[in-house]
């Protein structure tokens, strides 16, 4: 199932500052700075929100940690390897999607 | 365990006194198995937890003070938050509050001295439980070279806890951390009163940046940090040049688990062979005997026949997991079984059932969320185990021709590849169809860590395969043998009456059964011999084999399918051949892998679904083949 990632339109946890974009959405070799993460991923999740956010802060992507994509699959891209600040990290891109992050050069 | 009376009521006089209590907690890939298996040696011992299909596992040492430690080495994990049993167990043993489990009396917090990060702030929970612990900073051979520095004394400090230095795979620091684990126990004080609870975000966000401050304050980042990871991923990792080694591996890996493993299979054959001869030989004729051989052997044999298959994919499966690539192959799995609804880790339980089911479904402890782990478990059984080959070579041998096909491909050969490969997708649509109908919608979130790679330590390898295959051989013992002793006893009693014709087997219940059953599988092509095989064939499926040599009385022995082949040749249509090779993909045949799932998931509603299931599937397969196979004039 190659279910494309979408986003719901009220979906939006960073507000719309400039180059601030979800981690979901970036592409190979970005890299950036995590401004917000929320248990809100946009996507049906089996835990609920806050259990997706107190496991995403606890492998690591909390605000202000540097994040850089390292890798992507080979099928809709997904899932994607990143490094946070040292630790890399597998995740798939619909989890990503509750991490903001302020990239680079935008 | 053993009701250690001395820990039970601790008094200055028992011998046990002495005895301390300690456990191991860290995170994944921190080398905590490794220094488990450094302290303790040879003298650690597998069970579950009470109650829970958690390893357990515990081992005895001998500090250089002469005191006796017991040290239990619990599941590794992020944070004392559990999300999975097996985190869990690691959250009550070290609150203390596992039931049948005295409370650790010190903890070593085991942590890779190059990722500290994420590991501090679980050195953090544990402070508020407020239970004495020592901070082991592992893998200090890697630390050095890199050239980080860690400033120990401010970092004991900031943390509260003292420090060591380990290698763990060179045992050392190892005296040094008993000795603070041994003035921890003596101390005999909690630090605090438990103050740990289950923490919010905003605490999680709070102790992360107590965790930071510390780590920027205590930790010079490294003058050398690892590149090699970065390049090795680089490949491993590409798209499309990691999914082909991935697939190349796997190749290498199922080549050696068959050919390496066929000499001592046969000798464990043979062995099983003569030792059931020698008992029939030796011992007078009679019921005893014949349990003896027949039932007892003939079972343990049954089962140890695929020990060497076993500990191949074992021995590979550590090389992978030690040098880190298995969560490298998580990864790349994870959207092609995501697709069929599967976790990206039920790729591991799933290649294990390509030798056994058996194994297979007790690795899936690795999946964290209950209902990937259960959709995994029951479609484990449909990858097609190494029992099934000896029935698939049997019926491919007599019925398909040995011809080439396009000029290079063996019919037979590709039979049996056929046979792999609907193993394989109706695994996955029944995982899809699991999915989408029963448990609709949510996806289990996937995230990982990827460890840095490392060469695998040939002893602590050889060590875990020691300890897999202690643990396979016990649970799958307990289990094996006494459905063994089940299948022999319905297929002896009753004893044929007196001057009967037939092969014994006939006049027993089991043949009975087989009778009895026969007009509910002629609609699928099966004669009553075939539908009688099928009963012993509960026991293990390549068990079948023999009792078809036993139902047709070819020449009394088994062994002999070239005999055996020719008759049934004779006796069997075609279509019936290949209704039986489709029964085979689908059938739970296979009483000892339904009694493992039943322990795995603690109850009786999941094996009886699974037989269900893959007895409605192996009915409708067999009839579909049958049918078409006797329109296309092959009745
Ligand atoms: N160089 C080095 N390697 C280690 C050390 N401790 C463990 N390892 C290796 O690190 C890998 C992971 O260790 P393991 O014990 O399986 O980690 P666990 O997941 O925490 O149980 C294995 O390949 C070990 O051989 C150490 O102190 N130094």
């Amino acid at each position: 199932m190659s279910e494309a990632f979408v986003l719901s339109p009220e979906f939006n946890p960073a507000g719309t500052a400039t180059g601030v974009r979800p981690l979901a959405s970036a592409g190979r070799g970005e890299r950036g700075v995590i401004v917000k993460v929320t248990g809100h991923s946009g996507a049906a999740e089996a835990v609920v929100a806050e259990e997706l956010e107190r496991r995403l802060l606890e492998m690591g992507f909390v605000e202000g940690a540097s994040i850089e994509v390292l890798h992507e699959g080979l099928f809709g891209r997904d899932p994607i390897a990143v490094r946070v600040d040292d630790t890399r990290v597998a995740l798939r891109r619909r989890e990503a999607g509750a991490i903001s992050v302020k990239f680079d050069g935008r | 365990m053993t009701p250690d009376s001395g820990a039970a009521a601790p008094s200055v006089a028992s011998p046990l006194a002495d005895t301390a209590r300690i456990a191991l907690v860290g995170n994944p890939n921190s080398g905590k198995t490794a220094l488990f298996n450094a302290l303790t040696g040879s003298r650690q011992k597998v069970a579950n937890y009470a109650g829970v299909t958690v390893e357990r596992k515990e081992g005895v040492l001998t500090a250089p003070s002469g005191r006796q430690i017991r040290v239990l080495d619990l599941p590794g994990t992020y944070s004392l938050r559990a999300r999975s049993p097996d985190e869990a167990v690691t959250r009550d043993a070290v609150l203390g509050k596992l039931a049948g489990e005295d409370a650790p009396q010190a903890l070593v917090c085991v942590a890779d001295a190059t990722n500290l990060r994420l590991v501090l702030r679980l050195a953090l929970e544990l402070k508020q439980v407020g239970r004495p612990f020592v901070l082991a900073l592992n893998m200090f051979d890697i630390a050095q070279r890199q050239g980080l520095r860690i400033d120990v004394e401010r970092l004991s400090t900031e943390i509260g806890a003292p420090i060591v230095t380990t290698v763990a795979t060179r045992k050392r620091g190892l005296p040094e951390l008993l000795d603070k684990v041994e003035a921890l126990v003596d101390r005999q004080t909690l630090t605090a009163d438990n103050a740990w609870h289950e923490p919010s975000p905003a605490e999680i966000r709070a102790a992360h940046a107590e965790a930071q401050r510390i780590f920027k304050a205590c930790v010079k980042p490294p003058e050398r940090p690892d590149t090699v990871t970065g390049k090795i991923d680089g490949v491993l990792l590409h798209p499309v040049a990691g999914l082909v080694i991935l697939l190349g591996l796997l190749f290498v890996m199922f080549q050696a688990v068959f050919t390496w493993a066929t000499p001592a299979m046969d000798g464990i054959d043979a062995g099983f062979a003569a030792l059931i001869e020698l008992t029939n030989a030796s011992l007078p004729k009679g019921l005893l005997t014949s349990f003896i051989a027949d039932g007892l052997i003939a079972g343990v044999g049954s089962v140890l026949v695929f020990l060497p298959q076993i500990l191949i994919l074992f021995f590979f499966i550590l090389l992978l997991e030690d040098s880190g690539y298995m969560a490298r192959a998580a990864f790349l799995m994870d959207k092609i079984m995501g697709g069929a609804g599967l976790h990206g880790r039920a790729f591991i339980p799933l290649l294990s059932s390509f030798a056994c089911a058996i194994p297979g479904i007790m690795s899936t402890r690795v999946i964290d969320n209950r209902q990937d782990r259960l959709t995994t478990i029951l479609v484990a059984p449909l990858m097609t185990c190494s029992a099934r080959i000896p029935v698939y070579t049997l019926i491919i041998g007599a019925f398909i021709p040995q011809q080439t096909v396009w000029g290079v491909l063996s019919l037979q050969g590709l039979v049996m590849f056929g046979l792999y490969a609907s193993g394989i997708i109706s695994a996955l649509l029944v995982s899809f169809v699991i999915r989408r109908i029963f448990w609709r919608g949510a996806v289990e979130p996937f995230m990982m860590e990827l460890p840095t790679y490392r060469w695998p330590e040939p002893r602590n390898v050889l060590m875990n395969l020691w300890t897999r295959a202690r643990i396979f051989m016990s649970r799958a013992g307990r289990i094996i043998l006494p459905l063994m002793v089940l299948v022999w006893v319905l297929s002896t009693f009753p004893y044929p009456p007196e001057g009967a014709t037939g092969p014994a087997i006939d006049y027993s219940i089991a043949g009975r059964i087989g009778q009895f059953l026969a007009p509910l599988m002629a609609p699928i092509g099966f004669n009553w011999q075939m539908t009688v095989a099928l009963i012993p064939g509960m026991a293990a499926r390549e068990v079948a084999v023999a009792v078809l040599g036993t139902v047709y009385a070819v020449g009394g022995e088994d062994g002999e399918t070239g005999a055996l082949s020719t008759l049934l040749k004779n006796q069997w249509s075609l279509a019936s051949a290949l209704s039986f090779l489709a029964w085979y993909v689908f059938a739970p045949q296979c009483l000892p892998t339904l009694g493992v799932v039943k322990r795995e998931t603690n109850s009786w509603v999941w094996p009886t679904i699974m037989f269900v299931y893959m007895v409605s599937l192996a009915y409708i397969a067999a009839f579909i083949t049958y049918h078409v196979a006797v329109a296309l004039g092959a009745g």
